[in-house]
């Protein structure tokens, strides 16, 4: 079983739910990263989203696009946070995950990144702009040498959709909150709890939410409906101001 | 059985290998019930009737094909027939797939349209169809192209749009296309973005190729009233590449020459220009597989060009698919030959292009010398040049 399944079956069974933090690698610097995981993991994360930087992160709200225009500007490229990740998993066995736009991958090659990924220790992809219709072959590759493949759904997702991205993903879905990018404001609305028992009837996978949960209150409301709560652009403020993030991260930890 | 030729694009808006749809899953609904949408009306005889009425009393078609005696004695070669796209109302090709595409929106129950603009041509474009269709309307432009073109803005505001100053990244075109995804992603429900080129995600690439392909049905029936024979190149210039696909679709069976045209800016090995195919490699940028400037770590690399609308970093889909298959040749013109051009233009013909469309009358004075006489030329006169008059003559120094 992968460090992904291994983690949610384990939650499941104490009642918990994840805690998904998202950080910026390479923001400010890759060595700083390092150092902010050690605090994500010792402050409750139970796996990790570490985010690539992209010159056009259309998913992105300003909050993420700025970091990334940081990291890159320090020379962050996909090679390097790969190479950041073999690092950690010399003392590290948290689950990690990419959050990278899809063209630096490509441009990698499909089949190149995901060795070189599952040989560094990442364990699943997310790929804000590849939706499951594109992408038989990573899907293929990625099943062949283990890495998970997480999709994502949003508000406005068909049934159909539902089906069609549910069946493609692995490791867990990745429930977009709102319609609209990260770090814009979370609505608990009904139509947040309809669609997540939509696809709950659907699949048996984990869910986790992500995208405009900013603090422990909305945290903790997500974390009654879902497997998993994934907090980004609230912890990239942080970064950005140079502060400590643990206390944070631990407050989080307690509300879910 | 024979076995039918794959069918371009295919059901996911493939050409080839180019094309599809890269977007964040907030927007596969929307391009699902937009391309359903589409689907159906553009076989709606009254959609097709009020579309028809508009380019005829609204946009002002068909616009001329007109025969330059004077430019074709100076270069001495090929007949040149310029495709008068600069008189179309708000001055420009824009206006074809603008109106559509607000028509569309309105018959689909959309309040409102967005969309993004680098020169301003089809900000004003899409302010001039929201107006007349009655939908809210929300412009995202770069600041340093809000700077080069303060007419333009000034233009969209009159016509009662917001425009939306996006001051981050490069702060030209491509960023105001992510502003302008990222807005559509969180207002998707009551807005239709109107994408100004034959590119992005599935359907756009086809529907704006299908909006814009009324100029090379014109030029085709009006070439052979005028001389009773097909013409022996085409030429347009290629940004995103809407009005050179509309111009070259008409004649794609008809085994003409066709050339576009890209922006050369300071010269390929200067690394300042927007020549996709010259300079660039497969990609994946905002909604579509297709050739991109890019590092080696693939992110997007900033572009250059005289010319704000050709000055993006990827170029429509069905252009690659297009040059693969030798249907199309694609060459580029510096900001040194446009700049040229523009002027000769002026000159000898009275008309002054946009900088755009002098990068592929930069073509013509060198393809046609060499052409015989009785061999015809059409270029497409994508827009008129009175927004660029202030820069041309901030860059030869020039105080207005």
């Amino acid at each position: 079983m992968n460090r992904i399944d291994r983690t949610f079956k384990e939650l499941g069974r104490s009642g918990k739910k994840a805690l998904i933090p998202y950080i910026m690698a390479g923001d400010p610097d890759l060595d700083a990263t390092k150092t902010y995981i050690n605090d994500l993991e010792s402050s409750g994360a139970d796996i990790i989203e570490l985010g690539v930087p992209f010159s056009d992160p259309l998913a992105d709200g300003p909050t993420i696009q700025r970091a990334a225009e940081r990291s890159l500007k320090k020379g962050t490229t996909l090679k390097k946070v790969l190479g950041l990740v073999k690092d950690i998993r010399k003392t590290s066995e948290i689950p990690l995950i990419l959050m990278t736009y899809y063209n630096p991958v490509f441009k990698m090659g499909i089949e190149s990144f995901i060795t070189k990924a599952v040989k560094s220790g990442v364990d699943g992809v997310i790929i804000p702009d590849l939706i499951p219709d594109e992408a038989d072959e990573f899907i293929k590759l990625s099943k062949q040498h283990k890495l998970d493949t997480i999709f994502l759904l949003a508000p406005t997702s068909t049934n159909d959709r539902i089906r069609k991205v549910t069946k493609a993903s692995t490791g867990f879905i990745y429930y977009v909150s709102i319609t609209g990018i990260t770090g814009a404001k979370l609505s608990m609305g009904n139509l947040m709890k309809n669609t997540l028992d939509t696809i709950n009837r659907t699949t048996r996978k984990p869910v986790a939410v992500g995208f405009g949960v900013s603090n422990a209150k909305e945290a903790a409301a997500v974390a009654i409906l879902a497997d998993g709560v994934i907090i980004g652009s609230a912890i990239v403020k942080l970064i950005a101001k140079g502060k400590s993030i643990r206390s944070f991260v631990k407050n989080i930890r307690k509300a879910i | 059985m024979k076995k039918r030729p794959d069918k371009i694009p295919d059901r996911k808006g493939h050409f080839g290998v180019y094309g599809g749809r890269f977007v964040p899953e907030t927007l596969m609904p929307a391009l699902i019930e937009l391309e359903d949408a589409y689907r159906k009306l553009r076989k709606n005889k009254s959609f097709i009737k009020e579309l028809k009425s508009l380019h005829n009393n609204y946009i002002g078609r068909p616009t001329a094909l007109y025969f330059a005696e004077n430019l074709t004695k100076h270069l001495g070669g090929a007949k040149i027939y310029l495709k008068r796209e600069d008189l179309c109302h708000t001055g420009a090709h824009k206006i074809n797939n603008a109106i559509a595409q607000s028509l569309l929106a309105k018959k689909m129950g959309k309040t409102r349209v967005i969309a993004e603009t680098g020169a301003g041509q089809h900000g004003v474009a899409t302010a001039t169809g929201a107006a007349l269709a009655g939908l809210d309307c929300d412009i995202y432009m770069g600041s340093e192209d809000i700077r080069r073109q303060s007419l333009n803005v000034f233009r969209m505001k009159l016509l009662g749009a917001k425009v939306i100053e996006v001051s981050i990244g490069s702060k030209t075109l491509k960023d105001a296309i992510n502003e302008a995804l990222r807005d559509w992603t969180t207002n998707v429900q009551n807005t239709h973005y109107v994408m100004g080129t034959a590119f992005g995600p599935h359907p756009y690439p086809v529907m704006v190729r299908d909006f814009q392909s009324v100029i090379g049905n014109e030029a085709r029936r009006q070439i052979l009233k005028a001389e009773k024979k097909l013409p022996d190149l085409l030429i347009a210039c290629v940004g995103g590449g809407s009005n050179s696909i509309g111009l070259f679709h008409a004649f794609l069976k008809d085994n003409i020459k066709m050339t576009g045209v890209e922006a050369g800016g300071l010269g390929i090995r200067s690394g300042k220009h927007a020549a996709r195919f010259a300079g660039g490699s497969l990609g994946v940028f905002q909604g579509c597989k297709s050739y991109l400037l890019q590092d080696r770590d693939g992110n997007v690399l900033g572009t250059h060009s005289v010319s704000a609308g050709l000055d993006y970093a990827s170029i429509g889909p069905e252009h690659c698919y297009l040059r693969d298959t030798d249907k199309i040749n694609y060459t580029y013109a510096t900001d040194k030959e446009a700049l040229s051009a523009f002027e000769l233009l002026s000159k000898i013909e009275g008309i002054i292009p946009a900088l755009e469309s002098a990068h592929a009358i930069a073509e013509v004075v060198k393809a046609a010398p060499s052409m015989s006489k009785n061999s015809i030329i059409i270029v497409n006169l994508s827009g008129r040049g009175d927004k660029d008059v202030q820069e041309v003559a901030r860059i030869k120094g020039i105080e207005l």
